[in-house]
């Protein structure tokens, strides 16, 4: 199977400090995966999927996904990398208050560059497959459910049809019953793609929906390579 | 997309957005109208009299002398003699002369005492003479002329018979009453303060101001006409004079500055204006600075608002991150709001400008004698405009580059 990530030698510091926050010799990960990592606040989760994303630039390594070093790529071209590659999903607040859902879901292909034909096809079969009524695209974000938002938010990350997709806790705001729920509609719509996940989260009792599981612990500072 | 996204931000915040836009409206309002009344105001002044080369009355400020005799602003402090203006009229370099006796009014409308030269002589704006819109000039004592605005505003018609009070208030105690004077003459309107004067012979002003019509004043030749009863005034307030030569102008002038009979100034009316400018330059830049302070207080505000929300559109900014946007586009959208907040606010200031003006116009000329035009879309607009959209993005630098450095580096 492909490599979709490919980690080697990653430093991270924060700027300022002086241990490192982040040491990664190698990680890999493949197409259509599901990852489960886990960690305490603090262990450099947030930092790591900021460095996947290339919001953060290493001090050290590399960082392969789909065969591209994000790292030797220039800033605009490490955003427009993302933006077509890459679907986020926050904890909360995963979409501006003031737009509608549609503003929120176009804003995305926007970024990703993507062709104008066929996007409200695609919104609207995105909507259908994640449980949601069309009716809500011209709704402001602000005003769905936090259910609804999440729903919405992984609308959004797929839309770019991205090979992979980072969920930053996506589930914490959510009851227990409706994360259940909301990581099997994640999965369905991510195989269509084939998209590897790369799940974030502290809450354990998840870790049955994953093939893989991962510690930060384990990741950080880890001298093997650790691949399935 | 980004404009769309900056509108609909700015939406949400309606009730803040608002505020601050009306703060910018109000000081763009400040502004804009201090400058346009202060273009008007000379160009008002500037435009009122012409083809005038001398302007001569009591010894008093040259710019004091130009204010009373043109403007209709203040009274005279001093008459002049009626002998020094005959002296003077007869001046071998002297081609016309217009007297003006002022100091009584009609309902809050000044009287001028005159002569038919007035109509002749008198030019405005670019040269132009005065004209009648209806009947024509005074030919009896008791006749009068009136300006556009008075006949507008009071109704008056040919024939009506209208009554001239002493001192210049709107309500005055002392009424010529029993002398009415006929309207013989509307003027077209002309823009100047010609139209709010009733335009009398200078004799009647006299004759009003006679106790019995039996006095010991010098008569001169009988007139056929009943009512008339010719006396020469024998002090007038000021009079104006055209020459035979225009480079005769100083020589003149400095012959009337040197009259040995009576103390008197003769002042050239656009050296006078020029004076006039001069002394009100500092009053304007002082406006001017203040207005612009103003303007600058209302964008510091919007600023304010800028940067009080970052901390709770941090979220806004990671989200826009993730799904790909560049650290520019945070920052362009920052600048974005700030220059859509401002051009609202200087839209709504136009607006609430124009207006006001159009609502005030004629309570500015019927007041201070100025003609404010409402229309305020010229060159100047748009590069005040221009200005305040500068400095705003300037400003905006703040909040967008603290936007910029989040977006490089989310924590």
């Amino acid at each position: 199977m492909k490599t979709v990530l490919d980690l080697e030698k990653l430093n991270y510091t924060w700027p300022g400090s002086r241990i490192p926050t982040l040491s990664i010799p190698h990680w890999q990960i493949k197409q259509g995966e599901h990852i489960f990592l886990y960690g305490a606040s603090g262990s450099g989760k947030s930092t790591l999927l900021k460095l996947l994303a290339g919001i953060l630039l290493p001090q050290q390594g590399q960082i392969r996904i789909l065969g591209t070093d994000i790292t030797s790529l220039s800033a605009r071209a490490r955003d427009r990398f993302r933006a077509s590659h890459i679907g986020f999903i926050f904890q909360q607040f995963n979409l501006l208050p003031y737009l509608s859902v549609e503003a929120n879901i176009k804003l995305a292909t926007h970024f990703g560059h993507q062709a104008r034909q066929s996007q409200s096809n695609n919104i609207k079969n995105l909507l259908r497959q994640l449980a949601l009524e069309s009716s809500i695209l011209p709704k402001q974000a602000s005003q769905l459910s936090v259910g609804q938002q999440q729903r919405v938010a992984v609308a959004r990350a797929l839309i770019n049809r991205p090979q992979i997709i980072i969920a930053d806790e996506p589930t914490s705001a959510l009851d227990s019953d409706s994360r259940d729920n909301f990581i099997q509609l994640l999965f369905d719509n991510a195989s269509t793609n084939q998209s590897s996940i790369i799940f974030v989260s502290h809450d354990k009792s998840l870790a049955g929906h994953f093939d893989q599981h991962l510690s930060m612990n384990e990741l950080n500072r880890l001298e093997n390579s650790h691949a399935a | 997309m980004l404009l769309k996204v900056a509108s609909a931000s700015l939406i949400s915040r309606k009730l803040t957005v608002t505020l601050t836009t009306l703060a910018i409206a109000v000081s763009v309002f400040v502004m804009l109208g201090v400058e346009h009344i202060r273009s008007e105001a000379r160009q008002s002044f500037s435009k009122t009299v012409s083809g005038v080369d001398l302007i001569i009355g009591a010894r008093t400020g040259p710019v004091n002398l130009l204010l009373y005799s043109v403007f209709h602003i203040g009274s005279a402090s001093n008459n002049i003699s009626w002998h020094s203006y005959q002296t003077l009229a007869k001046h071998p370099l002297v081609s016309w002369h217009i007297p003006l006796s002022l100091g009584d009014s009609h309902k809050g409308y000044r009287v001028l005492g005159t002569s038919k030269n007035y109509f002749k002589y008198f030019k405005y704006g670019q040269k132009q003479s005065l004209t009648f819109a209806q009947g024509q000039a005074f030919d009896h004592d008791f006749d009068a002329v009136i300006g556009a605005e008075i006949a507008d505003k009071l109704g008056y018609q040919l024939n009506d018979e209208i009554k001239i009070s002493h001192g210049v208030a709107a309500i005055s105690f002392h009424h010529h009453d029993n002398k009415p004077f006929k309207i013989t003459g509307i003027l077209k309107a002309t823009g100047t303060p010609v139209d709010q004067t009733v335009h009398v012979n200078l004799q009647a002003i006299e004759n009003i101001h006679q106790d019995t019509p039996d006095t010991d004043s010098s008569h001169h030749d009988s007139h056929d006409h009943a009512n008339d009863i010719k006396v020469t005034p024998d002090f007038i307030t000021a009079f104006m004079v055209g020459l035979k030569s225009k480079a005769a102008t100083f020589v003149v002038q400095q012959q009337v500055n040197n009259f040995s009979d009576e103390a008197l100034l003769a002042i050239i009316p656009g050296v006078a204006l020029t004076e006039l400018w001069q002394m009100m330059n500092t009053v304007e830049k002082t406006l001017a600075l203040i207005s612009a302070l103003v303007v600058i207080a209302s964008l510091l505000g919007m600023i304010t608002l800028l940067l009080a929300s970052m901390k709770e559109r941090m979220h806004e900014i990671a989200v826009l991150r993730a799904i790909g946007a560049h650290a520019s586009f945070i920052f362009l959208l920052i600048e974005l709001e700030a220059l859509l907040i401002t051009s609202l606010g200087i839209l709504l200031g136009i607006i609430l400008l124009n207006g006001t003006l159009l609502a005030s116009q004629s309570w500015i000329s019927s007041h201070y004698g100025l003609f404010i035009d409402a229309n305020i879309f010229d060159t100047t607009l748009l590069t005040y405009s221009a200005g305040i959209l500068m400095v705003a993005a300037f400003l905006a630098l703040a909040p967008a580059l603290l936007a910029y450095r989040h977006s490089r580096q989310i924590t």
